[in-house]
C-alpha cells in the first residue's frame, strides 16, 4: 500500500506492506540506514527511533503505526541530540559504533524528559540498549556531560 | 620490512584506488605470525602505502578491518607523529581484500604489534623527503630545517613552507635509506602514547558509518536463508508455496552446501534461500517455508551429555602434552595437602551487534563483494576456489564491522551471498537474522578441566596436574581433529606464567559436533578460568592471601625467550599484579556481603591483572567494581587502550554471568538476546584501567588480553564474599544472577 512517512521533518511517499516493521521500511524502502537492525525482537535497542517524541523500537511496530506521526532518527538533529553528540565526542565513546545510533536516540529521549538524570535514571533508561563492545561507562558519563551542557545553555 | 620506495606508476596508483599525483610511498611488511587460517601468499610488493597530496592531505591506506578496536586511528597516528603532520590533514582509505596489502587477517591482537615500526618509518621517510625539498629551495643544509605541524621550518630565518607546497619538489627527492631515518624519542611523541579520538567519531554519531548491512546498490535484492538446525544437515524436501506468496518475495530456491577443502576456507552451510525486495520480506518468506531436513549424524549431539562425557574423560589419564616437567605423582605422594577441582566453560557465541551479512554481485567472470570481514583475503581466495573465477577478477570491499570478535573472520556469509547472486544474476544482500547468528555460528568451544595440586607445609605449590578436554578449532578445517591442538594449548595451558617444578598437562579427546571457531581471547578464556580459579583454591588451602600467593607462584624475576619476538618477563606480570593490588586497595575492609577476587593472565604477549569487587544480596551477585592493569609495552593511543580494556571487562562479564550455548538433538537451544543474554547498562560496574608506562618496549596485544581475567576474578570474588566456589560457567546456572 502507499504510505506517507514524515522522518526528521521530511516527507517520504513509499510503497510497503502495512505490517512491515518500521525499521525495515526506514532502512530498505526509504533508504535511511543509520537506524540499525540488531535482534528483530525489541531486545537490543539498536533500532530505536522517536515517534512523536516517544522512544520506540522500530523493529517491533508496523510502519502503519507511524503514519501521520513525526519520526525522529539518528539522521535528524535536535538540541538535545547535538549536546549528546558533543559529549559522545568529548568522551570518545564508540568502539565499533554500530549500536550508537540507538544509544544516542535512547539518550535523547531520556534527556528530553529528565534534565538532571541520576545514575539510576540512566540505568533504567539505557538498559534496553545492548553494546557488545561494552562502552556503557562511557555512555553514562557522556549522558551526564550532555545534561550539564544542556542545562548550562538554558 | 622491505625498503621504502616511491611508487610512481600511474596504473598502480589507480589499482590501489588512490587519486594520482603527489607522493606515494610504499613498503613491504611481512608477518611471520602463525595464522588460524592459511594465508594466501603475496607476490606483489609493496603492501603498505601513504600518499601526500598538494593540498596537504595525507592518506593512509588502511589494510586492517575496523571493528571497534580503533585500528584506523591508531595506525594513522603513528605516521602522523613521525611525519610531524597536523592531525586534521589525515584521512584513511579502506583497502580491499588483496594480498598486495600484506597480511590483512585482523585477529590475534596483532595489528599494532606487527605494523607500528613500518608505519613510523614511513612517516619518518616522508618527513625527510619534505625537509630535503625545503632545504634545496632555501639552499640550506637539511640540518638547518625542521618539520613541525605540517610545515617545514627554516631554523635560521624562521621562514616556513606548508607540506603540500613541497610535494612536487619532494617527489623528485631520492627516497632516503632506512639508515638515515631517525625515529622520534618517546619524550618527543606528539600523538603516540597520547589520546587521540577515533577518526570516525562523526560518522559513528550521525549514523553515516557504512557497515556491511548498510550497503545499497541499485536494483539489489535482499535474501534470507533457512539453514538446517543440525550442523551439516541437508534439505530433504521443501514446500515453497507459502514463502512465494509472501508479499515482496520474488524467488525461493535450494542452496547446496559448499564443503570447504581440507585445511582451508569455511564454505557455506546451504539451505533454502528466499529472495525478496526488502530484508523483512525475505525474513517473512523464510518463516513461511516448510522444510524437511536430513539431519545427519550430528542429530544425536546433546551438549549437556557431551560435557558429562568430557568430565568423565578428564578424571582419567589423558595424553601427555610436551612442556610437562618434573614428577607430579611423586609430589602428590609427598604432600599431605592436595586439592582437586573440575571446571567447566560452556559453548559461547560472538553475537556481534551487526549480524553476519554480505552484498555480492556475480557478473559472469567477475565478482564484487561488500562485506564486514576481518579477513578479506581469505574471503577472496575462498570465492576464487568455489566459483572458479580468477583471483584478480574478484574485489572484496571491506566495510565497517559492527563488531567482529572473531565471527567475521569466517567468510561463510560472503560465500552465501555470491552463490545467491550467481543464481539470480544480479546484486543481492544476504542478512542473517539474530536467530541465525546464534544458531549457526562457529562456536567458541566448551571445555572441561580437571586440576590437582599439592602444597608443602609452607604453602608452596609442589605439584600441578591439569587435564583439558576442549573441541579443537582445527576440526573446522580438518575432520577428525579430536584433541585440542598445540597452538590452542599454548594459549595459557602449556605456558602458564607460574614457576612450577612439577607440572603435568594432559589432553583428552573432545570431538566436534558444531562448527568450532575462535572468539575474542580464544583458548585463553579456558586457561585463565581454570588456572586462576585453581590458584585461588590453592591459596585458600595454603591459608595464604591470594595476592601474596600469586606473587610467590609467579616466582623469581626471569625472562623466557620463547620463539616469538616478545619474551615473557615475570617481573612485568608481578608489576601489573602489584599495581592492581594498589589501585583496588587490596586487603581493605569491605562492606558486609562484599568480596574481592583476583586474576592474573598473560596473553597476546600482554600482561594483565584484574581485581573484581562483588556484592551478594539475597544470593544474587552484583559486580560493583573492576580494576584492571595492563602492560602492553608501548601504548599507541592511550584512551583507545582504556576503552578496549573497559569493553573487555564487559565482554568478560557477559560470558561469566550469562554466556551459554547448549544443544539438544543437535540443534542450538538459544535464539536471541533474550536467552543469550548480555551485560547491560544496569549491570555495568565502575571500571578503572591502569596502563603501565612502558613506552620503550615493543607494543603487544590490546583487543583481547583484558577478557580472560574477568570470569575467574568474579568467581574468586564470589568465594571471598560468600564462601561459595563457582566452578562452572555461567553464574546464571548457579542461580547467582
Amino acid at each position: 500500500m502507499n504510505i506517507l512517512l514524515s522522518i526528521n521533518e521530511k516527507s517520504y511517499a513509499i510503497e510497503a506492506a502495512s505490517e512491515t516493521p518500521l525499521l525495515w521500511a526506514i532502512r530498505d524502502i526509504v533508504g535511511l540506514t543509520g537506524t540499525k537492525f540488531g535482534c528483530g525482537v525489541s531486545q537490543c535497542g539498536a533500532c530505536s527511533v522517536l515517534i512523536d517524541g516517544n522512544l520506540i523500537k522500530s523493529c517491533g511496530i508496523p510502519v502503519s503505526f507511524a503514519v501521520g506521526k513525526e519520526i525522529f532518527t539518528i539522521e535528524g538533529t535536535s538540541e538535545t541530540l547535538e549536546f549528546l553528540r558533543e559529549a559522545w565526542n568529548e568522551g570518545n565513546v564508540p568502539q565499533c559504533g554500530y549500536c550508537q545510533s540507538g544509544q544516542l536516540i535512547a539518550a535523547t529521549s531520556l534527556l528530553d524528559k529528565i534534565h538532571h538524570p541520576s545514575d539510576e535514571d540512566i540505568d533504567t533508561a539505557m538498559s534496553d540498549n545492548i553494546c557488545r563492545c561494552g562502552t556503557y561507562t562511557r555512555i553514562k558519563k557522556a549522558i551526564h556531560r550532555a545534561a550539564a551542557l544542556k542545562n548550562k545553555s538554558l | 620490512m622491505s625498503k621504502i620506495q616511491q611508487v610512481n606508476r600511474r596504473d598502480f596508483v589507480k589499482l590501489i584506488g588512490l587519486a594520482s599525483g603527489g607522493i606515494l610511498l610504499g613498503c613491504n611488511v611481512s608477518t611471520s605470525q602463525k595464522e588460524f587460517v592459511p594465508q594466501e601468499k603475496g607476490t606483489f610488493t609493496p603492501n603498505l602505502f601513504i600518499q601526500i597530496q598538494k593540498d596537504g592531505t595525507i592518506t593512509l591506506l588502511a589494510s586492517r578491518s575496523e571493528m571497534g578496536q580503533g585500528i584506523r586511528t591508531s595506525l594513522a597516528s603513528a605516521i602522523a607523529d613521525e611525519m610531524e603532520a597536523d592531525w586534521k590533514y589525515i584521512s584513511l582509505k579502506q583497502a580491499t581484500g588483496d594480498a598486495k596489502y600484506g597480511n590483512q587477517n585482523t585477529d590475534g591482537s596483532r595489528s599494532v604489534r606487527t605494523m607500528l615500526l613500518p608505519m613510523r618509518k614511513m612517516g619518518a621517510t616522508a618527513k625527510l623527503m619534505l625537509i630535503s625539498a625545503a632545504a634545496k629551495k632555501w639552499n640550506l643544509a637539511e640540518t638547518d630545517c625542521e618539520a613541525k605541524n605540517h610545515y617545514v621550518i627554516n631554523k635560521i630565518t624562521g621562514d616556513q613552507i606548508f607540506f603540500g607546497d613541497l610535494v612536487d619538489e619532494a617527489a623528485k627527492v631520492e627516497v632516503p635509506a632506512q639508515e638515515r631515518l631517525t625515529l622520534k624519542k618517546v619524550e618527543d611523541f606528539k600523538y603516540i602514547g597520547k589520546t587521540l579520538k577515533s577518526i570516525d567519531l562523526k560518522d559513528f554519531t550521525h549514523g553515516t558509518a557504512g557497515y556491511g548491512i548498510d550497503v545499497r546498490i541499485p536494483d539489489m535484492k535482499f535474501a534470507a536463508i533457512a539453514r538446517c538446525p543440525v550442523t551439516f544437515g541437508t534439505v530433504k524436501s521443501f514446500d515453497q508455496k507459502a514463502a512465494l506468496e509472501t508479499i515482496g518475495v520474488t524467488d525461493v530456491f535450494k542452496l547446496e552446501r559448499l564443503v570447504p577443502p581440507t585445511g582451508r576456507f569455511f564454505g557455506a552451510l546451504g539451505g533454502v534461500a528466499v529472495i525478496a525486495n526488502n530484508t523483512w520480506a525475505a525474513f517473512q518468506g523464510k518463516m513461511n517455508l516448510d522444510i524437511e531436513w536430513n539431519y545427519g549424524e550430528n542429530k544425536s549431539f546433546n551438549s549437556v551429555e557431551f560435557q558429562e562425557k568430557l568430565r568423565k574423560r578428564v578424571h582419567q589419564k589423558g595424553k601427555l602434552v610436551s612442556g610437562s616437567t618434573g614428577n607430579v605423582s611423586a609430589a602428590f605422594k609427598e604432600s599431605n595437602n592436595t586439592i582437586e577441582a573440575t571446571y567447566t566453560v560452556p559453548f559461547l557465541v560472538h553475537a556481534p551487534m551487526e549480524v553476519p551479512n554480505a552484498t555480492a554481485w556475480f557478473k559472469g567472470n567477475e565478482i564484487e563483494v561488500w562485506a564486514p570481514v576481518q579477513d578479506p583475503q581469505t574471503a577472496r581466495a575462498e570465492l576464487a576456489h568455489f566459483f572458479e573465477i580468477p583471483l584478480e577478477n574478484i574485489t572484496v570491499n571491506v566495510t565497517f564491522l559492527g563488531g567482529g570478535f572473531g565471527r567475521k573472520s569466517k567468510s561463510d556469509f560472503v560465500v552465501e551471498a555470491v552463490a545467491l547472486s550467481k543464481k539470480i544474476k544480479g546484486p543481492v544482500q544476504v542478512v542473517w537474522t539474530r536467530e541465525d547468528d546464534i544458531q549457526h555460528s562457529f562456536y567458541h568451544a566448551t571445555s572441561v578441566q580437571y586440576l590437582k595440586g599439592s602444597l608443602d607445609v609452607n604453602g608452596q605449590v609442589t605439584g600441578w596436574l591439569q587435564r583439558v578436554g576442549l573441541p579443537s578449532i582445527v576440526s573446522s578445517f580438518k575432520p577428525m581433529s579430536d584433541y585440542a591442538s598445540g597452538f590452542e594449548l599454548n594459549q595459557g595451558f602449556t605456558n602458564n606464567p607460574y614457576n612450577l617444578t612439577n607440572f603435568r598437562l594432559e589432553n583428552v579427546k573432545a570431538e566436534s559436533h558444531l562448527r568450532i571457531g575462535w572468539m575474542r581471547s580464544v583458548v585463553h578464556i579456558h586457561s585463565a578460568f581454570g588456572n586462576n580459579s585453581f590458584v585461588d583454591e590453592l591459596a585458600f588451602a595454603a591459608k595464604k592471601d591470594p595476592f601474596e600467593f600469586y606473587l610467590n607462584l609467579i616466582g623469581e624475576d626471569r625472562v623466557l625467550e620463547g620463539t616469538s619476538d616478545h619474551p615473557f618477563d615475570s617481573k612485568r606480570l608481578k608489576n601489573v599484579l602489584k599495581t592492581v593490588a594498589k589501585t583496588s586497595n587490596w586487603g581493605k575492609k569491605l562492606p558486609k556481603g562484599h568480596g574481592l577476587g583476583l586474576a592474573v593472565h598473560y596473553s597476546f604477549y600482554s600482561y594483565v591483572a584484574t581485581v573484581v569487587e562483588v556484592s551478594s544480596v539475597k544470593d544474587k551477585i552484583k559486580v560493583e567494581n573492576i580494576w584492571t592493569a595492563i602492560d602492553c609495552g608501548l601504548v599507541l593511543n592511550k584512551d583507545n587502550v582504556k576503552n578496549q580494556l573497559e569493553g573487555a571487562a564487559i565482554f568478560g562479564m557477559s560470558l561469566a554471568m550469562f554466556g551459554k550455548i547448549t544443544t539438544k538433538e543437535g540443534a542450538v537451544e538459544q535464539y536471541n538476546y533474550n536467552d543469550y543474554r548480555m551485560t547491560r547498562m544496569k549491570d555495568a560496574p565502575n571500571i578503572e584501567v591502569t596502563i603501565i608506562d612502558n613506552m620503550d618496549t615493543d607494543p603487544t596485544g590490546v583487543g583481547e588480553p583484558g577478557v580472560p581475567v574477568i570470569a575467574p576474578a568474579i568467581c574468586n570474588a564470589i568465594f571471598n564474599a560468600t564462601g561459595n566456589r563457582v566452578r562452572s560457567l555461567p553464574l546464571a546456572d548457579s542461580g547467582l544472577v
